[in-house]
């Protein structure tokens, strides 16, 4: 169990994450979620006592990060990839971590093994590949046979051969009973991987929702409707009270989980029908709304309101500037 | 977190990456080979010397000179040895390993001091005797007053060198930076200011100027340094430490 209570951090005047409370659940994949910039990296560096909150605090088991004895028992994060010394072989590089913690050398056998490295294990890290990089640090959050592991976009740039492993990795770590707590800013991939989701903007917290509660409330279901009697139809749905928007080339979309609905009053008036078929916006579209609010409501509160300053932001601003986010990756 | 596990694992990094051999090798052998060059060159150089110079002739003194360019060496080791965490982004991945960051980086410290310490004190005793083999008649012998206490400091200079060195390093963290600072201010600027007359009075306290003094063991005819051999070397001994206290309290206070 994570729990963040009221975590913000402030880098002169911008506020890279804002007044967060949320928890980390075990048991199940939780997904991070937020565009490019929300602050995600940085709320993982403050739970792992990289960075120093501003305001607010991270409990690991009840605990703060820098009292647990030897950390990556609790917790193994991947961070990075390339968060190691380029010099050192797959093997020392891990080996000098689990000394650190207190962990048996075997172990380093063991998860080399389990990210299939065993055979480049005396090859320096700096001749690898993004994937194998990715596998590494992987291998080094698996050293302590941690209950809680956290990993800051692992896809990121990796092949679909990649992709692939890292996702089976997660699921099957959580059916182990683990915490995985995993960001991300593609919503497609947490479709596939979380069972709860803590969506981010702009270092605000959105939404934290188990991922089917967000599907059911975020994604548009509507009635796509193809027919050679368009008119006729129109009336009738009108008639009965059915609201129905026109989206080009002939097809007609009706809102909600209406097929039986629209079918059985197609059926009556003796209406063909080339298509009737329930259909949900995806999941993608519905974080992007949900993130493109929250980017909106931060124009507003900044600026007034206009096309060109979101983009240019001229005069002194109190807003993030162009560069702001060049010290810090 | 018990500390002698995190000084395992510094012991593990410090030996498995290329720059801790290539930095203390490169030092040990251009203190050796500098030092015998110079020695033999004074040998040839004695006769020709003006009296006073032959007065205050230091033999053990000279078969050190190779110091003066094998220290830059470890003061590339020191400063490697920290900022290659930084400069490689391995620093998150080991605070997240180790986030009591006192025992972090006195650990490191620890493991590097130690072995510059092993490194420093073979290449002085190395460096001295084969820097007296250089100078023939107008040799030391390690029994002479003073001499196994210059050379013994020797090897301690080098490793204060370096230890200043892994201060500065963490107070800058960047590997160029630190290097940038650091090699002109040995090399040159310590060097003129030690020199003209004007700055001198500043200049026996630097670092470099206060330790060496514990490599001499015959004084200068107009020498007035108002510290001895174990003072100079208290003084390097507190800049180590204050650039030590620096990088600890910025490393405490950063965010990684």
């Amino acid at each position: 169990m994570i729990e963040l209570s009221g975590l913000t951090k402030r880098y002169g005047e911008k506020v890279a994450v804002n007044n967060l409370t949320c928890a980390v659940r075990p048991g199940i994949v939780t997904g991070f979620l937020g565009p490019n910039g929300a602050g995600k990296s940085t709320t993982m560096r403050m739970m792992l006592g990289l960075d120093r909150p501003t305001a607010g605090d991270v409990r690991i088991d009840g605990q703060h990060y820098d009292r647990l004895k030897d950390p990556l028992r609790y917790i193994g994060a991947l961070l990075d990839a390339k968060a190691m010394h380029g010099g050192r072989s797959a093997f020392n590089h891990l080996l000098c971590l689990a000394q650190s913690n207190g962990i048996p050398k075997r172990r380093v056998h063991e998860v080399l093994d389990t990210v299939g490295l065993t055979s480049v294990a005396k090859k320096k890290a700096k001749g690898f590949s993004l994937g194998m990089g990715q596998r590494l640090g992987i291998a080094g959050a698996l050293l302590g046979d941690p209950r809680i592991l956290m990993f800051d976009e692992p896809v990121n740039g990796l092949d679909p051969e990649g992709i692939h492993w890292i996702r089976n990795l997660m699921k099957s770590l959580a059916a182990q009973g683990r915490t995985v707590f995993v960001s991300s800013h593609l919503m497609s991939e947490m479709a596939l991987t979380a069972d709860h989701l803590i969506v981010i903007g702009q270092g605000r917290l959105l939404a934290d929702t188990s991922m089917a509660d967000f599907i059911a409330q975020n994604s548009r279901s509507y009635v796509r409707i193809r027919t050679p009697q368009r008119e006729r139809l129109l009336d009738v749905l009108h008639g009965a009270g059915v609201l129905v928007v026109e989206s080009g080339s002939g097809v007609l979309e009706v809102d909600g989980d209406k097929s039986e609905h629209i079918g059985e009053l197609a059926a009556q008036h003796q209406i063909v029908l080339h298509e009737l078929s329930p259909q949900r916006a995806s999941l993608e579209e519905a974080f992007m709304q949900l993130t493109a609010e929250s980017v909106e409501y931060h124009a507003h509160t900044d600026t007034p309101p206009g096309p060109l300053e979101q983009f240019e932001r001229p005069g002194p601003q109190p807003g993030p500037q162009w560069g702001d986010d060049w010290t810090r990756s | 977190m018990a500390a002698t596990q995190v000084i395992r694992s510094e012991w593990t990094k410090i030996r498995s990456v290329a720059s801790t051999v290539w930095t203390l090798s490169l030092a040990v052998m251009v203190t050796i080979a500098l030092g015998m060059l110079i020695s033999a060159l004074s040998r040839n150089e004695f006769d020709n010397m003006s009296r006073d110079d032959r007065l205050s002739f230091d033999p053990t003194f000279i078969s050190f000179a190779g110091m003066s360019l094998g220290q830059l060496a470890m003061i590339v080791f020191g400063v490697l040895v920290v900022s290659n965490e930084y400069s490689t982004g391995m620093i998150r991945t080991s605070l997240a390993a180790v986030p009591q960051r006192g025992t972090f980086l006195f650990s490191k410290i620890a493991v590097a001091t130690g072995l510059a310490l092993a490194v420093g004190l073979a290449t002085s005793f190395v460096t001295f005797f084969l820097g007296q083999a250089m100078l023939g008649s107008h040799r030391a012998s390690i029994g002479d007053t003073g001499v196994l206490r210059a050379v013994i400091g020797g090897g301690l200079y080098m490793t204060l060198i370096a230890v200043f060195s892994m201060g500065v390093a963490t107070m800058l963290r960047s590997p160029m930076l630190s290097l940038g600072i650091l090699m002109p201010f040995f090399f040159l600027i310590s060097n003129i200011l030690g020199n003209v007359s004007a700055t001198k009075k500043i200049g026996r306290y630097l670092p470099d100027q206060a330790g060496s003094k514990i490599m001499q063991v015959v004084t200068p005819i107009d020498d007035d340094t108002p510290y001895g051999p174990w003072g100079g070397f208290a003084i390097m001994a507190l800049w180590a430490l204050a650039a030590l206290a620096g990088g600890y309290l910025l490393l405490k206070k950063r965010d990684a």
